[in-house]
């Protein structure tokens, strides 16, 4: 994995401009001293890492822009960050850019839940913008398993999902506003608290953009009513074959749960060894969720455990109370736990046609016989949302390098049968070099022209998500 | 013209010399002057996998065919395009590459999202000839920027459409709907906004000619126990209508069926649900005679009133929504007006997808 290199005249010029910018920002909104800055080196894509030049962490949308001027008119990149939990490397900095960090602008500003809507500043956590509204009986419906950290801005950025997605969509479905400050500091407001904002679908493009268009500092959020309750229920197959075709044959019966998910040997043996859940020892396991009230999930599991008996499963277990329902759920949100406890891994996430499944899963079995590295798969079975986990030993020396040469072959793979390399992590730095296989330079290059518009010196996030050589030209400007 | 193909499209696109007005089947959608341009060649359900819930269609394809086809695997388009064509005294055939370069978007959007949410990947010709195709057929894409959504609603300004992946959803097996009298339209409108607040997972919600609708869609047993606890929600007088004389009751509501056939403006208002009056209330005080009906719990608000209101009805709304004159004719421009910093977006936009202006004609 490449990175430009960095600007010297932008380095040799670094008192000047962290200068220029606490001039703008409050003395403590601007960090220089390299043993602060390190914290901000890498994302969860912990592999890759530079220090940048500084790190303005602002409060307020004015700030943003002050802090965004500055840097449009020294001709510095900048990288937003949330949180730092993107596992794609979209908030990694180069060292020649400012971190721009929106960790400090957390405020909920409106919350309206008769209209059902939330306006809450960007750097706000995911789980505490459902915090602000759990006691009215509300809550914000995408749950990415890092909820707990990201920050609604890297939400939107990345167009995160989560587990229940299935039927609440993704962050785009549930996003109605924004503000954006462009890199040049002007700061636009698009949609709020009523469906489609007039004109062209912006919010729609900005949402996923990975922090190349501009920065959000305020965003308005669809909040739905809590449902009443919710049941799991588990299943064991005999091969990932059947498992994935009693996935297909519950869509096909137009059964909706809220989550579908699905873990093979590798996982469940090192879920089970981590978390004692109970699970069964099986080739395939389904965790399927419902939700209503006791009577309406009695009615969807009655309908759903009829189709999974006719593919012989080996195990089928509803939770019974509350603590049983914990338990099965157990074992799977620890799953990156427990890999990260037997090894290192590498998680993907690319997404295909949930036909495709048996087929994907065998040459993946195959592909991990060839490289000589273990995969363990856990993911969103209903949306076809892979996670494919590759083990490998980081202190030998050539393994990351195989591990990740075995993880294009999987992501071609995936665009080969239909798919897509990434279904909520972003392409970031992980995936760049990967878009031609997916997009033809047409299709690149009507991306590109999007940020032109939003950001035409290419100075936000500029040397993520296009490969390298695709955004050359643009870059230099 | 009339292209048979993608690269006849991409042909006469680079060969134009002056603007083009798209069309699919002309049902919807605003028209300016130019040499006419049907996507009516480009026809035909290229993938559909019910297991998958998804389908790919060339942009010319029918709406009816399209749906015909779902319907024979007990599927749908589980957002509900309109057939405005009463509305708007139109006559032809309306195409899918339409209903999405308009978004068009029923009443099941309080449930499940807009059209823009379930399209999954478009294929089109840009106004420089070059065939860019984006997204895909997968339910969830993070992979490079969402220009879906972005040609989702821009009414063929961008570019033509010549593909589109929708994610479906499979029919009920029972829909219902509560029916509710006596309501003013205040209190109608607060009934809505509680049957929205409820866990009850409510299909549609409206309010029209005095009455409360509330649909309610899924498992047999279900439909039952909610439509109870929904009636227990708000004091009044309820009935429940089920099967096809329900679907009956949304078809009109979806096509606006009440304002078709009678003379003056009819105006396409989104709004904060809560507000869904101020409109109303704006023309009563201003002694203009004017009939609502509001969809998408408040949030969609259909209105029919004597042409030249376009001031008085904008005013009214503020920052807390938009409005669109979708039928009438009067000197305020029939799309909402855009902040200054969005139009240069815009523009921008334009200028790079568009660079010859060929596509003018659908910005009305
Ligand atoms: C253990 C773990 C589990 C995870 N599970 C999931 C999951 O289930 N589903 C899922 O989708 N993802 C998941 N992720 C990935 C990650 O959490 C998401 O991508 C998340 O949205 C990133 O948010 P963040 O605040 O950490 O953003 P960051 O990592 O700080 O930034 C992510 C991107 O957003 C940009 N950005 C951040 N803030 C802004 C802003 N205000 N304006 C413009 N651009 C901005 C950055 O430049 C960068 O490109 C997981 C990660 C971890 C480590």
């Amino acid at each position: 994995m490449d990175m430009p290199v960095p600007d010297a005249a932008i380095l040799s010029r670094k008192a000047a401009i962290v200068a220029r910018l606490r001039a703008v920002l409050p003395a403590d909104a601007v960090i220089d001293d390299p043993a602060e800055t390190r914290a901000y080196e890498c994302d969860a894509l912990s592999a890759y890492r530079a220090r940048p030049l500084a790190v303005v962490l602002p409060r307020s949308t004015a700030e943003v822009a002050a802090a965004l001027r500055v840097c449009w008119e020294e001709g510095v990149p900048v990288v937003p960050r949330g949180a730092g939990t993107s596992l794609a490397g979209g908030s990694m900095p180069s060292e020649d850019s400012v971190v721009l960090g929106i960790a400090r602008m957390n405020a909920v500003l409106e919350a309206d839940c008769d209209n059902r809507y939330i306006r809450v500043q960007a750097g706000r956590t995911n789980l505490s913008v459902t915090g602000a509204v759990e006691a009215e009986g509300f809550f914000y419906a995408p749950d990415p398993s890092s909820q707990l950290a990201c920050a609604i801005g890297g939400n939107i950025a990345m167009n995160s999902g989560g587990a229940h997605c299935l039927k609440y969509g993704v962050t785009t479905n549930n996003l109605l506003g924004v503000t954006l400050v462009q890199m040049d500091g002007t700061v636009v407001s698009i949609g709020g608290p009523f469906a489609d904002a007039p004109g062209l679908d912006l919010l729609g493009v900005i949402c996923g953009s990975e922090g190349q268009l501009g920065v959000v500092t305020e965003a308005t959020l669809r909040i739905l009513p809590k449902p009443e309750g919710a049941r799991p229920v588990l299943m064991g197959f005999g091969s990932n074959e059947v498992a994935g075709a009693c996935v297909a044959d519950i869509i096909k019966a137009g059964l909706l749960p809220v989550a579908i998910e699905f873990m093979d040997r590798p996982c469940i043996r090192a879920c089970e060894a981590f978390a004692h859940a109970g699970y069964p020892d099986c080739e395939a396991l389904l965790i399927i969720e419902v939700e209503g009230s006791p009577a309406e999930i009695d009615e969807q599991l009655a309908a759903i455990t009829v189709i999974a008996r006719r593919h012989d499963p080996v195990a089928l277990e509803e939770a019974t109370d509350e603590a049983h329902a914990k338990r099965i759920w157990l074992g799977r949100k620890s799953a990156f736990g427990a890999m990260g406890q037997i090894n290192d891994y590498m998680c993907l996430d690319g997404t295909i046609p949930v036909s495709a499944l048996p087929q994907v899963l065998r040459r993946i079995g195959e592909l991990s016989r060839d490289y000589g590295l273990e995969v363990a798969n856990v993911f969103h079975a209903g949306d076809g949302n892979m996670h494919p986990l590759i083990l490998y030993d980081a202190n030998k020396p050539g393994d990351l390098e195989r591990c990740e040469a075995m993880g294009a072959d999987i992501l071609r793979l995936c665009v080969e049968v239909g798919g897509c390399l990434t279904g909520e992590h972003g392409v970031g730095i992980e995936k760049r070099d990967l878009m031609g296989v997916q997009y033809r330079p047409a299709d690149l290059e009507a991306q590109m022209r999007v940020k032109d518009v939003f950001d035409p010196k290419w100075l936000l996030n500029p040397a993520k998500v296009f490969p390298l050589e695709a955004s050359a030209a643009r870059r230099a400007g | 013209m009339r292209p048979a193909d993608e690269a006849e499209l991409s042909e006469a696109i680079r060969g134009a010399n002056g603007p083009l007005v798209v069309r699919g089947g002309g049902t919807r959608g605003l028209f300016g002057a130019g040499e006419a341009l049907d996507t009516g060649g480009i026809t035909g359900v290229r993938l559909y996998e019910p297991a998958a819930l998804t389908l790919v269609a060339a942009a010319g394809t029918p709406l009816a065919e399209v749906e015909a086809v779902l319907a024979a695997e007990r599927q749908r388009l589980a957002f509900e395009p309109a057939d405005l064509r009463g509305l708007l005294e139109r006559d032809g055939v309306s195409t899918i590459g339409g209903v999405a370069a308009e978004n068009a978007s029923g009443p099941r959007r309080v449930q499940v999202g807009a059209a823009r949410d379930a399209m999954l990947g478009v294929r089109f010709v840009d106004g420089t000839g070059a065939v860019v195709a984006n997204g895909g057929r997968v339910m969830k894409n993070v992979t490079g920027y969402d220009l879906v959504k972005l040609m989702a609603g821009s009414r063929g300004t961008l570019g033509v459409l010549t593909e589109v992946a929708f994610k479906v959803q499979a029919q009920p097996e029972a829909e219902a709907t509560l029916v509710g009298e006596g309501f003013s339209a205040a209190s109608g409108l607060a009934a809505l906004r509680a049957a929205l607040a409820s866990p009850f997972d409510v299909s549609g919600a409206a309010f029209v000619s005095g009455q409360v609708l509330l649909r309610i869609e899924g498992m047999a047993g279900s439909v039952a126990y909610r439509a109870g606890r929904l009636r227990a929600l708000t004091a009044g007088d309820w009935t429940l209508v089920e099967g096809a004389e329900s679907a009956a009751l949304w078809r009109a509501v979806r096509d606006v069926q009440a304002f078709a056939g009678r003379p003056g403006a009819v105006w396409r208002i989104s709004c904060v649900p809560g507000e869904a009056l101020a409109v109303p209330q704006a023309l009563a005080a201003a002694r203009v005679p004017h009939e609502a009906l509001w969809d998408w719990g408040g949030g969609l608000l259909w209105l029919i009133c004597p042409e030249g209101q376009g001031r008085v009805i904008r005013s009214a709304l503020g920052e807390r929504g938009h409005a669109t004159r979708v039928r009438g004719d009067e000197a305020a421009p029939a799309l909402p007006p855009l902040s200054p910093q969005v139009a240069a977006l815009e523009a921008g936009l334009r200028a790079r997808f568009d660079p010859r202006g060929l596509f003018a004609g659908g910005r009305g």
